[in-house]
């Protein structure tokens, strides 16, 4: 019975890492094909280190990443403790609700939406150049900020108010208060959530498709529009490089704790 | 007694004003090209070239949930076997579900793609054991299959997460009540993994039925879906308007599908949601 | 949770300089940047060996005017792509290559700005069949204004000898492209105005009619041959020819040399009941916001060098006078292949003719119909039957557990 259940997983498992597999095997592929395997050469690594454009999108990534990765923690991490200390029920519930629309909507509606409003602002403003790192950063944010708020607010929730009171008895203003004692228990629920929100940011491709320039490419859309035309096969070494990065960061987050995004996203943790 | 600052009072206020400048404000700009012409004059006419679409929706809705049972069917059993290893062996299978979650999408797909394709590897090997050649990509079962690989991870997390919440207790205890192990699994494990169940099936369907990237590679430009109409039809100013009512109703189907599976989800048997103590009523 | 924290701090601690770094050498030079719009592989992009023309007009700007611009160079995959990225206003660009229908689009829309000569001195490298006064380019663009030639080519059918049989009698027509034998390994164009070009010219039917009823005959034409393709689709044709994952493809001339030079199994020919022929001209969008260095980037493009590596790179045809007189370049083509040079340049011995920019009305129509075709989907009785097990098995599901709550409550 042990043995079947291992046979299963095994099975599984294998069909689902064949075409990454093949992927990184057949990105040391001398003869650049996909069909047969002729020599072991790193040519392809080789030009994608000479690739400006892959490099610039890789930069651009992370730079948007980075960028609205941290903006999206400031402002959730406030709308957490905004929430957390609102009176009305009602409003608390908008609020959320609101939030978590983009969650909840399939992302190639958030994108049309995020640029019908862009084009609608562009040909209210008059202006040409609207689309580009702006409307990616806004779109980037807005997506990035219910995780923020899904991480941070349990952690809110869970804290133990007399502790402020105490702080605040003994002389702290609130905002003393706050900083001084409540910030510092809230932290891990901030890491996870700025951690959250920046992989959701190198990783999307759909919203970002609808609101960039080519004046601003990431990594998903150089791929993207990589996989469009004739697929140059430095796009195998670079994904397999992504690949490793992933398995890399993985297995150390996950053997020093345990940190996963989607159960966080979208599971159970309310 | 808390006493807040006004400062605590407004934190959530440049929040507010971001939620509805980014995303009330664009879903009102959705309803009103939805509702418009090409010139910005009200009309309906959108409306009626919805019918037009009909087909399309009901194969993206089609292939969805084919994708999603399938994926619920090969999931459900993985999640379960995996949380029967050692810890161990279940922090790498963790990390090797999680994995292709993390590598972009479109790197999956295209690899899926290239190894499947007419003259990709698949086929060669197929020819040189002497085989027919299977053709894969360009059909619907290609499609399907696209979302499948892809979304699979999607369907095992939570579903296993739900698994290991799971006390052995009840286990033991309903073998002890005299369960055989089918009982034990239809009426302990089952129930009380139920919220992974409904979590994975909301992350499987809502991706796969708004995809575009996938039908576009493995069904080759010629199977259309939802996701591909609206992004064909967002690549044209004077289409907007129609893009706009078929991401309308794609939104409603889902915030109906979505509600519908909640519902599903709402008791509160499932140890994820309560402290597990009223497992049974 | 420490941990974690402390190690993602560690993480972020390594990424984060070497970004910076990175990125700033990147961005930070000061320089005018040239928004290009080409087709996909439609430049000598470097590889092999063979002139960057991007890289050597940014260093030969530096060198003779001492300004530093970038090129940042995008592509498209149709011309109706194009259009509509230039008629959304939301992004500008410096210099587009449209085809002659589209430039004259373009043109009556204006969208395009009228160049000033005096900074492409090189036009003269253009033979005068391709510019100038009772030229076919005055055409599409009436006093040569607009735009100035890039390359040019014709549409011809590509096939896989090791699937397409030598004798095949289609072969030579329009038919091939129709032909049951082949389903599911026959790619069409993944753009209206081609596709529907292609079944215009199998029924003998005008490119540039203005007959309602041609338009929708040419529409079922298409219907008629989509259950037998494997796609619509564009670029990547490439791959899919030269791994011999489909066997019979339209597309441009030039581009079946390049496949040709990875699977010489491929073959091509003009279909005998006419083609397109098409120029693809660089103009300079009326939004353009470095009309000079725009100006200056047509021209360095027309001198010897890049024109010759662009023409060698893309294999298509090219206007210049200076690429066709050289004998290095003829060279390099016959050892392409033995007739590639006749191919590509003989232009009269194929029955050709050009689009034409239609009224807005049948523009729209066009829309309409391609919209048809695309939404056009068969759904087999296999999926309903699939999707009626699954939905009985999830209202039984649903009923049974509702019903089992309800007793429960009861107690």
């Amino acid at each position: 019975m042990k043995f079947l259940q291992r046979s299963y997983i095994f099975l599984i498992f294998l069909l689902l890492y064949v075409p990454i597999l093949v992927l990184i095997v057949f990105s040391f592929n001398e003869a650049g094909s996909l069909a047969e395997f002729s020599g072991f050469s790193t040519v392809w690594y080789e030009e994608l280190f000479n690739d400006d454009e892959a490099l610039t999108s890789l930069c651009n990534s992370l730079l948007l990443a980075v960028s609205s990765s941290v903006i999206a923690t400031i402002i959730g991490t406030f709308a957490s403790l905004g929430l957390h200390r609102m009176r009305s029920k009602w409003l608390k519930g908008a609020i959320n609700t609101v939030t978590n629309i983009p969650m909840m909507n399939p992302d190639i509606v958030t994108g049309v939406s995020m640029m019908l409003l862009f084009v609608a602002l562009a040909g209210f403003l008059g202006s040409q150049n609207l689309f580009g790192f702006g409307t990616m950063l806004i779109a980037h944010v807005t997506f990035n900020l219910p995780y923020v708020i899904l991480s941070v607010l349990p952690r809110f929730k869970q804290l133990d108010t007399s502790m402020s009171e105490a702080a605040q008895d003994l002389g702290c203003t609130p905002s003393q208060a706050f900083f001084k004692v409540e910030l510092p228990e809230i932290v891990p629920g901030i890491v996870s959530g700025l951690m959250l929100s920046f992989t959701m940011s190198l990783d999307d491709f759909v919203i970002s498709h609808f609101v960039s320039s080519p004046d601003f490419q990431t990594l998903p859309l150089y791929v993207y529009n990589q996989t469009a035309h004739n697929v140059k096969f430095s796009m195998y070494a670079l994904s397999a490089l992504i690949v490793v990065v992933i398995l890399v960061i993985l297995l150390i987050v996950n053997f020093a704790g345990s940190f996963n995004r989607k159960t966080i996203a979208k599971g159970g943790a309310k | 007694m808390n006493k807040s600052s006004i400062f605590q009072k407004l934190a959530a206020v440049p929040h507010m004003v971001w939620t509805v400048m980014f995303i009330v404000f664009p879903m009102i700009f959705v309803l009103f090209f939805a509702f418009t012409d090409d010139k910005g004059q009200f009309s309906f006419e959108n409306i009626s070239s919805l019918a037009q679409y009909g087909h399309v929706f009901v194969l993206s809705i089609a292939f969805a949930l084919i994708a999603t049972v399938v994926c619920l069917l090969i999931g459900y059993p993985l999640a379960y076997f995996m949380s029967k290893q050692s810890p161990r062996a279940q922090k790498i299978l963790m990390v090797l579900v999680m994995l292709p979650m993390w590598c972009n999408l479109l790197i999956r797909t295209y690899a899926l793609m290239a190894l499947l394709d007419n003259g990709g590897l698949l086929n060669s090997l197929l020819e040189s054991l002497g085989f027919d050649k299977l053709s894969i990509v360009g059909t619907n079962f290609g499609v399907i299959l696209g979302m499948i690989y892809d979304f699979l991870p999607y369907m095992v997390l939570p579903i296993f997460t739900a698994m290991t919440k799971l006390d052995p207790k009840y286990i033991e205890a309903s073998h002890d009540l005299g369960c055989n192990s089918w009982q034990t699994m239809t009426k302990v494990v089952m129930p009380l993994t139920a919220s992974g169940v409904i979590s994975g099936i909301t992350m499987v369907f809502v991706p796969s039925i708004s995809t575009f990237y996938i039908s576009q590679k493995l069904g080759a430009g010629k199977i259309d879906l939802v996701g591909d109409t609206i992004e064909r039809l967002f690549q044209n100013p004077s289409t907007y308007n129609v893009g706009a009512v078929i991401s309308l109703v794609m939104m409603i189907l889902i915030i109906i599908s979505v509600t519908v599976m909640n519902r599903f989800s709402d008791d509160k048997q499932s140890p994820t949601k309560g402290n597990g103590g009223g497992f049974m009523p | 949770m420490k941990r974690i924290a402390s190690v993602l701090t560690a993480i972020l601690l390594i990424i984060l300089p070497v970004m910076l770094t990175a990125c700033s050498e990147i961005t930070a030079s000061e320089s005018v940047t040239l928004y290009v719009y080409n087709w996909g592989e439609y430049i000598s992009d470097g590889s092999e060996g063979c002139l960057d023309s991007n890289a050597a007009f940014e260093e030969w700007y530096y060198q003779t005017y001492g300004v530093k611009v970038t090129v940042n160079y995008s592509t498209f995959s149709s011309n109706e792509s194009l259009y509509a990225k230039l008629s959304s206003g939301s992004v500008s660009y410096d210099i587009v290559v449209p085809s002659d229908y589209m430039i004259q689009r373009l043109i009556a829309e204006d969208l395009l700005a009228p160049l000033n000569y005096e900074n492409i001195p090189n036009i003269t490298n253009i033979l005068p069949e391709f510019w100038g006064e009772d030229s076919q380019h005055s055409e599409y663009d009436p006093g040569n204004i607009y735009s100035v030639p890039y390359l040019y080519g014709m549409i011809g059918i590509i096939y896989n000898t090791t699937m397409v049989a030598e004798d095949d009698p289609n072969i030579g027509s329009w038919k091939l492209m129709w032909d049951e034998k082949h389903a599911g390994n026959i790619l069409q164009f993944n753009n209206s105005r081609d596709a529907f070009g292609s079944a215009q010219y199998l029924l003998g039917i005008d490119v540039n009619t203005d007959d309602e009823a041609q338009w929708r005959a040419a529409l079922d034409k298409l219907k008629e041959q989509k259950p037998i393709l494997q796609g619509y689709v564009m670029d990547e044709i490439y791959n899919k020819m030269e791994n011999g994952s489909a066997g019979i493809a339209a597309y441009y001339a030039g581009d079946y040399l390049a496949m040709y030079e990875n699977n010489q199994d491929l073959e091509f020919y003009y279909p005998e009941e006419g083609t397109n022929l098409y120029v693809d001209a660089m103009c300079i969008p009326a939004s353009s916001k470095n009309k000079l260095i725009a100006e200056r980037y047509i021209d360095f493009m027309l001198t010897e060098e890049p024109a010759i590596a662009n023409a060698e790179y893309t294999y298509y045809a090219s206007p210049n006078r200076v690429v066709v007189e050289n004998e290095e370049y003829i060279e390099y083509m016959s050892e392409i292949k033995d007739d590639a040079y006749e191919k590509m340049y003989d232009t009269d011995s194929v029955m050709t003719s050009t689009y034409k920019n239609l009224s807005g009305e049948k523009l729209a129509l066009i829309n309409q119909l391609w919209e048809e075709l695309k939404s056009n989907i068969e759904i087999s009785t296999g999926i309903y039957v699939i999707c009626g097990i699954i939905i009985a098995v999830l209202v039984f599901l649903g009923a049974y557990f509702g019903i089992r709550k309800k007793i429960r409550n009861n107690y």
